[in-house]
């Protein structure tokens, strides 16, 4: 099947029909030249996608694509859908998907004009517009729906990056921003994903599928009754898409609402893809630790990291390589400042334990003595592993013109540090009631150095800090010691570790049960 | 007894719900989320999402910002603690915003309240009446995250801790805690020497027996995936 693929490009190109004429552009490049191997790439793509070959599509997708990336494509773009549609029946929906392989390639590979970044938002704009209007008839791998709602979202992100750096920006670029105020507008991209969501209809299917009246889930978001997956899937992964926006905006309540109807506890859609599990898990992480709820973000970030750990092996060839070994470092990185804040160790596997103690063992000692190097550590840890945050209102175009770019990193970083110096007052307090089983409150605010008014006020802090507010407004508590005060008498409770019969019973049974199959098994001569 | 925060009524209007539900992410109803703050302040009702909603709109279209209404949100949000909601509505506001006076004191405030400063809070508070006396049922909320934090840290509280922490002395402070007796099963003890001593009810965090042991609880999935073995 997949002979046809090998694309030997050391026959000479072949002189394209219809009278191209060579042009030397100053682009460095011909955009209307088509070589032999692109043109059966786009061919045989075309008749795969016709033929709803999913299989192929993504073999295509992923080997053949990159692979002609690598060797003729490595410094400049594929040739424009203008050259190729001809091959291609001139195929509307085609020509949309190859345009927007194309700008992905080009955002990967090359830097793009602003231009190019105004005509990549058109091509999203058609693209969903054609599937919104439920018209797509195709069923295309998982990796290629969540690339391109991952692209987008990702395009967002920088086009908001480049619009704030005004200070070089020509005269040409300023008219041009200011023409096309509706690319890449905030509220354009929250209502693409809203709408692919609404329209998908797939919160509504994940509810009905926990009563097994629809099939999703079960057969990766695929159709195997002759229908189309694209608008389902994509609607899926929009909820990604719309978490990840909005920790970009800084509104991680928001953003968490928009993934509630995915359950993270269980397999999904999302793990269908290793770029969307981990993109999925990383933000939620994140959200969950600007919310304060160490707890939850520690289990999820200690999934993950095991799960890369055990896996990432098998990507090694991937395009995603990269992104998944800079995904893993920034969890390492926020797992550190999360138990820093929240030390609860038993919530860590021993293989995360024992990487993260490598990282950052020494970081994180040095930021539990909550001193200026602590929060200089802080900054760092944050600084390196925070989502690329941004301002999404329009520039001012007024003189002197400035650069603007971090200002909801800082703001963002700010809060946090914020949190962390109150946090500093009961950094204390845990080391010394490790110590009792019972004390007065007199004689502690002695060996902490402070007065009694401000000694109940640091025990209450940690309390108040060491119980969050979850998601249903019930209280949970994280907190690793644990007292309580009868007038002026601190108890301290110990917590001992749970034994964890029930586990263990459940895997001697199977462990029996295997043990009896195989007995039962043996035929005695 | 999970110590469960008490929800501030649920709100009587649904349109601006249905708004924030459905088509939030439409610059056009930035009005009807104005005045949808300003009802939550008069009929004392509270939604985290329509404000949020008003604050990322407000991020985009930092001209169409008022201030006025910027200050209801965090004073609503300081009356949802121990919720984060105050942090959260402060992510969301420029930074040159957050630098002026009254946004500066709001935070002030925030900072008494999640060090446990109620001494200090209560100061200040007095000192900015026009800041959270505009919105009826500051001061209850605020005594009701204190109550929250004193039964998470104390099973016996003296009476002047318990004061200090909701403001409240002398005749005023007989009546609550006749209230809270009749109501909520606190009790009134003796002290040594010093006077009253308050009971607080037990839960499980005052109280480490309540503290349901959920380690060792078994999900149900866990269970049917062995009933073939069992069956």
């Amino acid at each position: 099947m997949a002979a046809s693929y090998d694309y030997d490009d050391t026959t000479g190109y072949e002189d394209n029909g219809g009278g191209h004429r060579q042009q030397q552009t100053d682009l460095g490049y011909d955009p209307n030249f088509v070589p032999d191997s692109v043109k059966t790439f786009v061919v045989h793509m075309y008749r795969h996608i016709r033929e709803k070959n999913v299989y192929e599509i993504h073999q295509m997708y992923e080997g053949s694509f990159q692979n002609l990336s690598e060797r003729m494509f490595k410094e400049s773009p594929w040739p424009s859908v203008d050259a190729v549609a001809q091959y291609v029946d001139n195929d509307h929906v085609f020509c949309l998907l190859y345009r927007e392989m194309w700008f992905r390639h080009l955002y990967a590979r090359l830097s793009p004009t602003l231009k190019q970044r105004i005509d990549s938002w058109d091509n999203y704009c058609s693209l969903f517009q054609v599937v919104l209007h439920g018209v797509v008839n195709m069923q295309l791998p998982n990796q290629w729906l969540w690339d391109m709602v991952d692209e987008f979202v990702y395009q967002f992100q920088s086009f908001c990056q480049y619009r704030a750096k005004m200070k070089n920006k020509t005269e040409q670029e300023i008219a041009l921003l200011r023409q096309h105020d509706q690319a890449w507008n905030l509220y354009g991209v929250l209502n693409f994903l809203q709408a692919l969501v609404e329209k998908s209809m797939i919160i509504q299917i994940l509810e009905q599928e926990k009563e097994g009246l629809e099939q999703f889930t079960a057969t990766d978001g695929y159709d195997y009754n002759g229908g189309s997956n694209v608008l389902k899937v994509l609607g899926y992964f929009s909820m990604v898409g719309l978490l990840r926006v909005h920790c970009l905006l800084g509104d991680y309540h928001t953003g968490l609402k928009c993934l509630l109807p995915i359950d993270i506890s269980q397999q999904g859609v999302y793990t269908s893809v290793i770029g969307s599990h981990i993109a999925t898990i990383y933000h939620y992480g994140f959200a969950n630790l600007m919310l304060r709820r160490y707890v939850e973000a520690i289990r999820e970030f200690n999934k993950i990291l095991l799960y890369i750990y055990k896996n990432k092996q098998y990507h090694q060839k991937s395009t995603q390589y990269e992104q998944i070994l800079k995904k893993n470092e920034q969890m390492y990185a926020l797992l550190a400042i999360s138990l820093s804040l929240c030390p609860q160790l038993t919530l860590v596997e021993e293989t995360v334990n024992s990487q993260l103690r490598e990282k950052y063992g020494e970081k994180m000692m040095r930021m539990q003595r909550y001193d200026d190097e602590a929060y200089s550590l802080y900054d760092e840890l944050f600084s390196y592993a925070c989502p690329k945050f941004i301002t999404p209102s329009a520039p001012t175009y007024d003189e002197p013109l400035v650069n603007y770019n971090q200002d909801a990193y800082r703001l963002q970083l700010k809060l946090f540090l914020y949190e962390v110096k109150q946090q500093q007052l009961i950094s204390g307090v845990r080391t010394f009631l490790k110590l009792y089983s019972t004390i007065s409150l007199g004689k502690l605010a002695t060996y902490m150095e402070v007065d009694e008014p401000t000694l109940r006020s640091i025990l209450m802090t940690y309390k108040h800090k060491t119980h969050a507010v979850d998601y249903d407004g019930k209280i949970i508590s994280n907190a690793d010691v644990n007292f309580y005060i009868n007038d002026d008498m601190i108890n301290v409770v110990e917590s001992k570790p749970a034994k964890r019969y029930g586990d263990y019973f459940l895997r001697q049974i199977v462990k029996f049960e295997g043990v009896m199959n195989d007995m039962d098994g043996i035929k005695l001569s | 007894m999970g110590r469960e925060r008490e929800v501030q009524k649920q709100p009587i209007s649904y349109t601006v719900e249905q708004l924030v539900a459905l088509n939030p992410y439409n610059p056009d109803i930035l009005p009807d989320l104005e005045n949808y703050v300003n009802e939550q302040v008069s009929s004392q009702t509270y939604s985290l999402d329509a404000n949020l909603c008003l604050l990322r709109l407000y991020q985009f279209e930092p001209e169409r910002m008022s201030t006025q209404i910027v200050a209801r949100i965090l004073v609503k949000a300081l009356m949802a603690m121990p919720a984060p909601d105050f942090s959260l509505c402060l992510f969301l506001i420029p930074e040159r915003v957050q630098m002026e006076e009254q946004f500066k004191t709001l935070i002030v405030l925030s900072h008494y309240l999640e060090t446990a400063r109620f001494r200090q809070f209560w100061d200040e508070a007095a000192k900015n009446r026009h800041l959270v006396e505009v919105v009826p049922g500051f001061e209850q909320a605020i005594q009701t995250y204190a109550i929250h934090v004193l039964s998470l840290t104390y099973q016996k509280i003296p009476r002047p801790v318990l004061a200090e922490a909701i403001n409240i002395e002398g005749l005023s402070l007989d009546k609550f805690l006749e209230h809270q007796v009749a109501n909520y099963n606190w009790v009134l003890e003796k002290g040594h020497g010093r006077g009253q001593l308050i009971a607080l009810p037990g839960n499980e965090f005052n109280q480490p027996e309540l503290k349901k042991n959920t380690a060792d609880s078994i999900p149900l999935e866990h269970i049917t995936r062995i009933f073939p073995i069992l069956g």
